[in-house]
């Protein structure tokens, strides 16, 4: 393989880590507030992408505009999750909201079959972001740098919103015991929904990015890469968003180079996501940056 | 300011609290004295909104004068607003964030910042030692300076009625008394202080009243002094 070939599959890798990483920070933030894998979390990728999808084909609207307006959606239909299938079972045992997560997960998917039609449709890309730069053999496209750029960004300002301002801080207590955070004023089902919020925007910024790159969406399409986000934060330690960002771009890097290395391999792309998974239950149930969660008495 | 009237509380099947009644005054300090599971966390847990299963009336009047708020039914996060504050048992200080930010916590459904400054300020001068750890997490503190952080922290919502749930539980003995005349400051300042505690004479030294819980029941009452000199009390609760 040239160097040249390298760097393409680097900025590949880049790419797709950084949609994972988006993902996955969605997952861990709600684990880390309530314990819960919050199934449905795949399922807002794909409403946003769909969002954009009519946004910009149906409605006309400029990229930029139908991009924000279905990052706000979203986000607002991950408040409505919560507040449905999740908030109702926050008193009953975590094994309730699992299984409401799943049955909201394939809810949504469902409604989209009936809403969207299961044929999947194809996405127009900005010439825009098409384009790219010449490299000698090298070509990158803009959304090469676009994908990164973007998440980048996000990822900088939600660590803002986490660590610098007061529901920022509200989410830091409740992670580690609900019950003294609610005594000290915090009104946290609010502080929950913001979590839901914030994670469902950054979702469905990713959804927008990978309807982009794989132009095209469908009902199913937030399923794998939720999946594979769901093992990013598995791997970086789930509940922390710095070891979702890196699990991300880990597990990005490792399937696109898995497959560039061995190329025979290509079609168990999926599988090397899971491998991982199963490596670290195995090796290192915590994760990377995990803490080791004590259960409490 | 708290009238606390027939309360029950249940847990199961369990009444951890059979029917008690208890009064406290504006700017005193009240004490709830017992042994494990004699119920004086559940009195304090049910002021603060953390039982569900209670019966009976909690009654609050925040300023001499004001009509009375019930407290039944009211959820944790509200109590605050109200004009209460509780360090709950064990200290429950937050262990990965600073000394502060757990301050800051503290003074959540706040929002003038020069006032939370000034409560930190002032916080700060009651436990010096906490400033010159400003900036440590709380997980980092020794036990004396987790219930001095756990106390300054209640006080950051600017309460007027605060509750204690064991501040001297697992501290060496000079600490308990650090920590108690601190209380007794806190309390010339102008709050109110229900303090629930095992160790009966530092509790009773300090308290203007005083209440005996055994199995769920007022079995003693009255000023802490006088508790202090009579002799059932002397036998069961301090050493004979």
């Amino acid at each position: 393989m040239g160097f040249e070939m390298f760097l393409q599959h680097c900025f590949n890798a880049l790419t797709l880590g950084s949609l994972y990483a988006l993902i996955a920070i969605g997952y861990t933030m709600v684990y880390g507030i309530l314990r819960l894998i919050n199934f449905a979390h795949g399922d807002i990728l794909m409403v946003g992408a769909y969002f954009i999808f009519f946004g910009t084909f149906a409605f006309g609207w400029p990229w930029g505009v139908a991009a924000i307006l279905s990052i706000l959606a979203a986000g607002l239909l991950g408040v409505l999750i919560d507040r449905v299938a999740y908030r109702p079972l926050r008193d009953a045992p975590r094994i309730s909201a699992l299984i409401s997560a799943i049955a909201m997960s394939f809810f949504i998917e469902s409604v989209a079959v009936v809403v969207f039609t299961g044929q999947p449709r194809p996405v127009q890309q900005p010439a825009w972001l098409t384009n790219a730069w010449q490299f000698g053999d090298l070509r990158v496209t803009h959304l090469a740098a676009f994908v990164p750029g973007i998440t980048i960004i996000l990822v900088c300002l939600l660590l803002y919103i986490v660590y610098r301002t007061k529901p920022g801080l509200a989410m830091r207590a409740i992670s580690k015991d609900i019950e003294t955070t609610r005594l000290l004023g915090v009104k946290v089902d609010n502080i929950i929904a913001l979590t839901f919020g914030l994670g469902s925007a950054l979702a469905a910024a990713a959804g927008i990015m990978w309807a982009l790159r794989y132009p095209q969406v469908h009902p199913y399409m937030g399923v794998m890469p939720g999946l594979k986000a769901f093992i990013a934060a598995v791997f970086g330690g789930i509940g922390s968003i710095e070891g979702a960002v890196l699990g991300g771009l880990v597990i990005g890097f490792v399937e696109i180079m898995a497959v560039a290395f061995m190329p025979e391999l290509s079609s168990y792309r999926d599988a090397f996501a899971f491998l991982i998974l199963v490596l670290v239950l195995l090796v290192k149930p915590t994760g990377l940056l995990g803490e080791k969660i004590e259960e409490k008495i | 300011m708290l009238e606390i009237k027939d309360l029950y509380v249940r847990y199961g099947g369990i009444e951890a609290v059979q029917g008690v009644s208890m009064s406290i005054p504006h700017g005193s300090i009240v004490t709830l004295i017992g042994a494990n599971g004699a119920g004086k966390s559940s009195i304090i847990r049910s002021v603060a909104g953390l039982n569900k299963t209670i019966s009976g009336q909690i009654q609050f009047r925040r300023h001499v004068g004001d009509e009375p708020v019930s407290l039944m039914g009211l959820k944790p996060e509200s109590m605050v607003l109200n004009g209460i504050a509780l360090s709950p048992e064990g200290r429950r200080i937050l262990p990965h964030l600073t000394v502060r930010e757990n301050l800051a916590l503290g003074a959540y459904s706040r929002s003038n910042k020069k006032e939370i400054e000034d409560d930190m300020e002032w916080v700060y001068s009651l436990f010096p030692r906490l400033k010159e750890r400003s900036w440590q997490k709380g997980g980092t503190l020794s036990g004396g300076e987790q219930q001095m952080l756990a106390v300054g922290r209640a006080l950051m919502s600017r309460p007027d009625l605060l509750m204690l749930d064991e501040p001297s539980l697992g501290l060496a003995p000079l600490l308990v008394k650090e920590i108690f005349a601190i209380i007794r400051k806190i309390n010339e300042d102008g709050k109110t202080v229900l303090l629930v505690e095992q160790n009966a004479y530092a509790a009773l030294s300090i308290a203007n009243f005083a209440y005996i819980l055994e199995v769920g029941r007022v079995v003693l009452s009255g000023p802490g002094r006088e508790l202090l000199e009579n002799p059932k009390v002397k036998e069961a609760y301090l050493g004979g």
